[in-house]
């Protein structure tokens, strides 16, 4: 198998991998118990390198190939890091059908990058949702934990502005 | 501890009448203060303004005279972030910062309501109406959002207060599993996930399969996207689903329950926690619930963003911590299930409008609605409507007093063009059919159908064809990739979409999607890729002469479909500035000063640049 291995160099520290060993001997003996392991330990790192998976795959006792089939089957796990300001743009119908495809348009064109990339400063990273159930408030997009509802291209620019 | 129902009715007593405020708008000299703990409104802001609402009311001195409650989603986000005040129910909306001072000096402190923020469409003069007042409310009808925007969801004895744990008592104690599915039978409830089947036929299988060991599943993964009615309901009222899994427990002899909820959802995941957590300790949830020796748990689970993990053997598979890839059937889960036990899935509004059966008969539900579809149906409204929200009606509502009474109509004085159901899997509704009745089979029959409940209009400028190829977008996105059908088939309707929206098509083309689409239809495994066709078939159907003019007049009467699309300046408007033609980034314009510029369509990038500066409206984009 040919692993996706990320660019750019993983750093785990030590106390990052004491909280993953904690989650897994407290998961380790539940039926199914993987995706929620995989969930926490993104949670702990920001995102899941090889180097991560192994460790599972090693403390689970299961091969890193269905740790790795399970990681890149899902489109909430990440093999690669996220920005410092993760920005997701939905593209769920509701927002679709109001203009988030000209939205997402804008921060390619504004961040260089494209869905599912991240800036080489690592400030800003890119990706398409589909619907976080703000349908009310579309086209919506969020920044790391804040939302933005009725956005026009123009509010790209001026939101972005604020992160600088 | 709650052992027997003389102690759940202490509970209930001594809660109704704090519920009362709102509730039986009964005055009891202190106020509630409702304000929507949503995603809706809290992405619009709803917690900033609870603590400064909360300072406020300090400042004024009133603390013991009112009391806030975080409930869950009053239906109408659109007007977000929503706050309502009790016994009176005025309705403040879209609600700012500054203006809480005022409201709470004014209307709080001395009883004047601050009229000008509230909902114009309940200010009549001097008459105040309420929220039921608005012809967003009157149409609808609640039952399995009956506590949404009413209760607060983080505590279970304001569930409690409307009926809570009534009905598993009332199961527990009187009723046999035989009994349970007889009456969800006589109810005519069929499952609202999307296919619709009989939920009590369901559950009858499940019982029938011999096993010590049963699940009960329920599928909050909502995949729809564009749809919120699950979210909604969990966090709004999630004892309410927690009590029916209970219930589905007893019928089929299950002692475990696992939901399954999208990720993409923390408020619902939170308030889900606390319930289960609340239940618990209250032992209405775990080891002999009433002292009746029947046992139920519940474990959470996280999906992690796959479509498909809504379908039922893929959820399945998903939750025993696998690749969530479909399995065939049979076996049905009923009788192989998670963990290869019988199981039954059912989807979140499904269960919603479990105890509201079992507390008021079959007989109850089955009066609302049509011939074969009886209760009701809750519907996300969204897309190029007015109100966009939240609505539950009965069953054989038309889709024209959804859209236009409930909905409020098209904004911006647009024409009507298509409504959107089923999501991924359904199809696009035209305005002939605005009078149909809603309901499975009707929606079926017209080429789309129930899903769960996505409801998205559509106006003239919304191409259908690039509807069609966004939702093929999505099914080759999130194709599991295990059958051929789907994984290749879902790739090439969208190729053949692309060249039409990119004016390349030619008429055959259409003949060969509409063939491919049959062929998916009939060889995808699963439901993914058995419905991902729909979206083309019934935009083929009903918006044919759209395609058409894609491919034959090589025009895009929407104009969204940028390929198809040219830049022109209107000779009657331009005033010859010369302004467009230096902003041009390749040098497409040309012309004199003082005389109408001209666009080279050779060179024309279709940037919208010229568009965007010009001071005289003079360039346009068809
Ligand atoms: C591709 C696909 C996606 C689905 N997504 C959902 C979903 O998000 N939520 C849901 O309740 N049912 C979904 N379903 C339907 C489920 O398979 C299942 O029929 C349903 O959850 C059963 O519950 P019900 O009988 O109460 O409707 C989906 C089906 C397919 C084929
Ligand atoms: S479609 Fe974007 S939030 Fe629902």
């Amino acid at each position: 198998m040919v692993l996706e291995k990320s660019s750019v160099p993983f750093f785990g520290t030590a106390e990052q991998k004491k909280r993953l060993m904690a989650v897994i001997s407290e998961h380790k003996d539940e039926k199914g118990a993987l995706m929620p392991i995989l969930q926490k330990a993104q949670d702990i790192y920001g995102y899941l390198p090889i180097e991560v998976q192994q460790i599972i795959a090693d403390e689970m006792d299961i091969p890193l190939e269905k740790v790795y089939g399970v990681v890149t089957f899902y489109a909430q796990f990440s093999t690669h890091p996220k920005g410092r300001y993760r920005i997701s743009v939905c593209l769920g119908t509701a927002c679709y059908v109001k203009g988030s495809g000209d939205i997402f348009n804008r921060l390619v064109e504004r961040l260089g990058i494209n869905g599912g990339e991240i800036t080489p400063d690592g400030k800003f990273s890119l990706d398409a949702c589909r619907c976080i159930g703000a349908c009310g408030l579309a086209p919506v997009m969020t920044i790391n934990d804040d939302v933005y509802g009725r956005l026009t291209v123009d509010d790209v620019d001026r939101i972005l502005d604020k992160y600088n | 501890m709650i052992r027997t129902i003389e102690q759940l009715n202490a509970v209930k007593e001594k809660s109704a009448e704090v519920v009362s405020t709102r509730v039986n708008k009964i005055d009891r000299g202190y106020k509630d203060v409702l304000v929507c703990g949503g995603t809706g409104c809290t992405s619009s802001g709803s917690a900033k303004l609870i603590k400064i609402l909360e300072d406020e009311i300090k400042k004024n001195g009133i603390e013991e005279k009112i009391n806030i409650v975080k409930t869950g989603c009053f239906g109408l986000c659109v007007l977000g972030p929503i706050m309502m005040v009790y016994p009176e129910g005025t309705f403040y909306s879209k609600v700012e910062a500054g203006q809480i001072p005022q409201i709470v000096e004014s209307h709080l402190k001395n009883g004047v309501p601050v009229k000008e923020f509230l909902y114009s469409e309940t200010v009549n003069g001097d008459e105040i109406g309420t929220l039921d007042d608005t012809s967003f409310y009157k149409k609808q009808h609640r039952v399995a959002l009956r506590n949404c925007g009413v209760i607060n969801p983080e505590h279970i004895e304001e569930y409690i207060a409307r009926d809570g744990y009534q009905a598993i008592y009332k199961v527990l104690t009187s009723m046999t599993p035989d009994d349970v599915i007889q009456t969800l039978l006589d109810s005519g409830l069929r499952g609202r996930g999307g296919g619709g089947f009989p939920t009590g036929l369901k559950w009858k299988f499940a019982k029938a399969s011999v096993n010590e060991q049963k699940y009960v599943c329920c599928n909050a993964d909502e995949g729809d996207p564009g749809a919120f009615m699950d979210r909604s309901v969990l966090e709004g009222d999630p004892h309410a689903v927690i009590e029916a899994m209970e219930i589905a427990g007893f019928a089929i002899g299950a002692n475990q329950g696992y939901i399954y909820v999208r990720a993409e959802y923390p408020i619902a995941v939170e308030r889900l926690e606390i319930a289960i957590k609340q239940a618990e300790e209250e032992g209405l949830l775990g080891d002999d619930i009433f002292g009746t020796g029947f046992s139920f748990h519940i474990g959470l689970r996280l999906g992690a963003g796959a479509f498909v993990c809504g379908e039922e053997t893929a959820l399945m598979t998903s939750i025993e911590g696998n690749r969530g890839e479909p399995r065939p059937r049979p076996p049905f889960p009923a009788v192989k299930g998670l963990f290869e036990k019988p199981t039954i899935l059912n989807n979140v509004e499904t269960y919603a409008n479990v105890c509201q059966i079992i507390l008021n008969g079959a007989q109850w539900f089955a009066g609302m609605g049509t011939e074969k579809s009886k209760g009701t149906k809750v519907f996300a409204l969204g897309g190029k409507i007015r109100n966009t929200g939240l609505v539950e009606v009965p069953m054989g509502t038309t889709l024209r007093e959804v859209i236009e009474e409930i909905g409020g109509g098209i904004p911006n004085g647009k024409k009507f063009k298509a409504a959107q159901t089923g999501g991924p899997s359904g199809g696009c509704i035209p305005p002939e059919h605005l009078d149909v009745p809603i309901d499975y089979d009707n929606l079926i029959f017209i080429g789309s159908m129930m899903g769960s409940g996505g409801l998205i209009v559509m106006d003239e400028d919304n191409c259908m064809v690039d509807i069609a190829k966004f939702f093929l977008d999505f099914t080759v996105d999130e194709s599991c990739g295990k059958c051929t059908a789907c994984r290749i088939g879902t790739k090439r309707l969208y190729e053949i979409l692309t060249k039409i929206t990119e004016g390349k098509g030619t008429l055959e083309d259409l003949d060969k999607l509409e063939e491919l689409c049959y062929y998916i239809k009939e060889n995808a495994l699963c439901g993914l890729g058995q419905t991902a066709p729909n979206p083309v078939l019934s935009t083929l159907r009903y918006f044919r002469d759209e395609y058409i003019a894609h491919v034959v007049d090589k025009r895009c009467p929407a104009g969204v479909c940028k390929e198809l699309l040219t830049i022109r300046i209107l000779p009657e408007k331009c005033k010859g500035c010369s302004l467009c033609s230096r902003k041009c980034p390749v040098n497409a314009i040309s012309g004199k000063i003082g005389s109408p510029y001209v666009v080279d369509h050779s060179k024309c990038l279709k940037c919208g640049v010229c568009m965007a500066n010009c001071k005289f409206n003079a360039i346009v984009m068809d």
